[in-house]
């Protein structure tokens, strides 16, 4: 058994949120500047070099990439031989990211009621927690934090198993499509198939935060991600939707095992401020 | 592509002659606003009620900006998406409203409204947030304050990158411009 201080798991989680909140990851900012140099629309062009700026802004000055600090999304993987001291798990991590959205001078976007009593918790807690126990003495944390522009066209949909392949293609172009200008494009589409509803729509989430320089290890989804990626680019909705070649830099893909009567597809979109920070207690 | 100055508050002969698809250059005053404050203009109006600032000619912009770190007047500053505002904007817009800045679509009653009384919707780039924070030479809350993110401010800007979305004879560029760029699906 290894003690893990509760004081650890906070200092760690603090210090991945600044660090999303600041620096794009190197695969999104290459992309970005690759689809730069190929993009059709000359206005187009424009919009993706103002990006690369703005990326090359909040690096240097240490301020937010996108004001919509987007409410922070804490995937925690812990190994079963770890015991946590000195604090309460849930709220060691909501202490960190009360300080570091503090001290980081970032957005609190929460209210503490969705429909009645939207107030905001001015501290931008609760963080949305999903907690894995695997095998191991350590624990992997994956900070993301989630503007609201592309989770409000997010999309879940239970098809069944005669919709195949085409109906997943479909639903997918057909969501992206509606959503045009509002995600702010280009954007990333994370996809989950099969589980349950809820187990689609967590995968989603997980995908919009996996490295855009790799594919599903399975060629069959890796083939489909790459499909999904051409039919949307062919849209033609382009940086900011208005107009042009590059609307979406990566598709990606992940499944899992489901019922015989259903299947499940997930979309959740992420804008090119995607955020999202990685480390291992 | 050549920059059209647009100075705040907005003149409306100016406006008329403003294309979907324009780049402008925005400098003088614009108030922020977003979902809560709108909500709380509206009732003004509809009460009978003073707005906290006044109307005429002016430019909302929808942003809910970051705390301004030392050294910056305010913090990243870039466009929410404008639909959520769609069922406040026309009651502002026959209030002497000019001109909303944001990001995506609007629906078909905020373009009739927009054509009603010749304003314009201008766009800003999503998530170029800390570029645009740059523009902004001064930020200071004048109505809202409990609303922490989303208070209502006073912005001066000055040469403030934006892009003409919808004009004033309801021209649109997320209608036109993607038209170009669209390539048909030959797989099926």
């Amino acid at each position: 058994m290894r003690v893990i201080q509760a004081e650890t798991i906070k200092k760690t989680i603090y210090d991945l949120i600044l660090k999303a909140s600041y620096d794009i990851g190197q695969d999104v900012y290459n992309c970005v500047k690759n689809c730069a140099e190929c993009e059709k629309s000359p206005s187009g062009k424009v919009v993706l070099n103002q990006l690369l700026e703005n990326y090359d802004i909040a690096a240097r000055e240490r301020v937010a990439i996108c004001q919509d600090t987007g409410m922070c999304v804490i995937f925690i993987d812990v190994g079963q031989d770890v015991h946590i001291e000195g604090g309460d798990f849930t709220e060691t991590i909501n202490d960190a990211v009360r300080a570091a959205y503090s001290d980081g001078y970032l957005r609190k976007s929460v209210v503490r009621d969705p429909l009645y009593d939207r107030v905001n918790t001015k501290d931008n807690t609760p963080a949305i927690i999903h907690t894995r126990i695997v095998p191991g003495d350590k624990i992997d944390i994956l900070v993301t934090p989630k503007g609201f522009g592309s989770e409000n066209m997010s999309a879940i949909k239970m098809l069944v198993p005669a919709d195949g392949e085409a109906g997943v293609v479909k639903f997918v172009v057909d969501t992206v499509k509606n959503a045009g200008p509002n995600p702010c494009p280009p954007i990333i589409v994370g996809v989950g198939i099969g589980g349950t509803m809820e187990m689609a729509t967590i995968m989603a989430k997980r995908m919009t935060a996996r490295s855009i320089d790799t594919v599903n290890p399975n060629p069959k989804y890796a083939a489909l991600e790459e499909k999904l990626l051409e039919k949307i680019n062919k849209l033609g909705i382009g940086a900011a939707g208005i107009g042009g070649s590059t609307t979406c830099l990566k598709v990606n893909i992940e499944t899992y095992p489901t019922h015989i009567a259903g299947m499940p597809c997930a979309i959740n979109i992420v804008c090119h401020a995607a955020r999202h920070a990685h480390a291992v207690i | 592509m050549e920059n059209i100055r647009v100075n705040l508050p907005l003149d409306k002969e100016q406006l008329k002659t403003l294309r979907a698809g324009d780049t402008v250059l925005l400098s003088g005053v614009m108030y922020t606003s977003r979902d809560a404050a709108h909500k709380r203009l509206v009732a003004c109006l509809e009460e009978g009620r003073p707005l906290p600032f006044d109307i005429k000619n002016q430019l909302i912009y929808y942003v809910g900006p970051c705390p301004a770190s030392p050294g910056h007047a305010v913090g990243s500053a870039g466009p929410t998406t404008s639909y959520r505002m769609d069922a406040y904007t026309p009651q502002l817009l026959r209030a002497g409203l000019l001109g909303m800045m944001g990001k995506g679509k609007r629906n078909d009653k905020v373009v009739e409204a927009m054509k009603e009384v010749g304003a314009v919707y201008f766009g800003a780039v999503g998530g170029a947030a800390a570029l645009i924070s740059q523009r902004i030479l001064s930020a200071e809350v004048i109505a809202y304050e409990d609303l922490g993110a989303e208070a209502l401010h006073r912005f001066v800007v000055k040469d403030f990158p934006a892009l003409v979305l919808i004009d004033s004879e309801g021209n649109n560029v997320y209608v036109e411009g993607p038209k170009k760029y669209a390539e048909p699906d030959t797989e099926e």
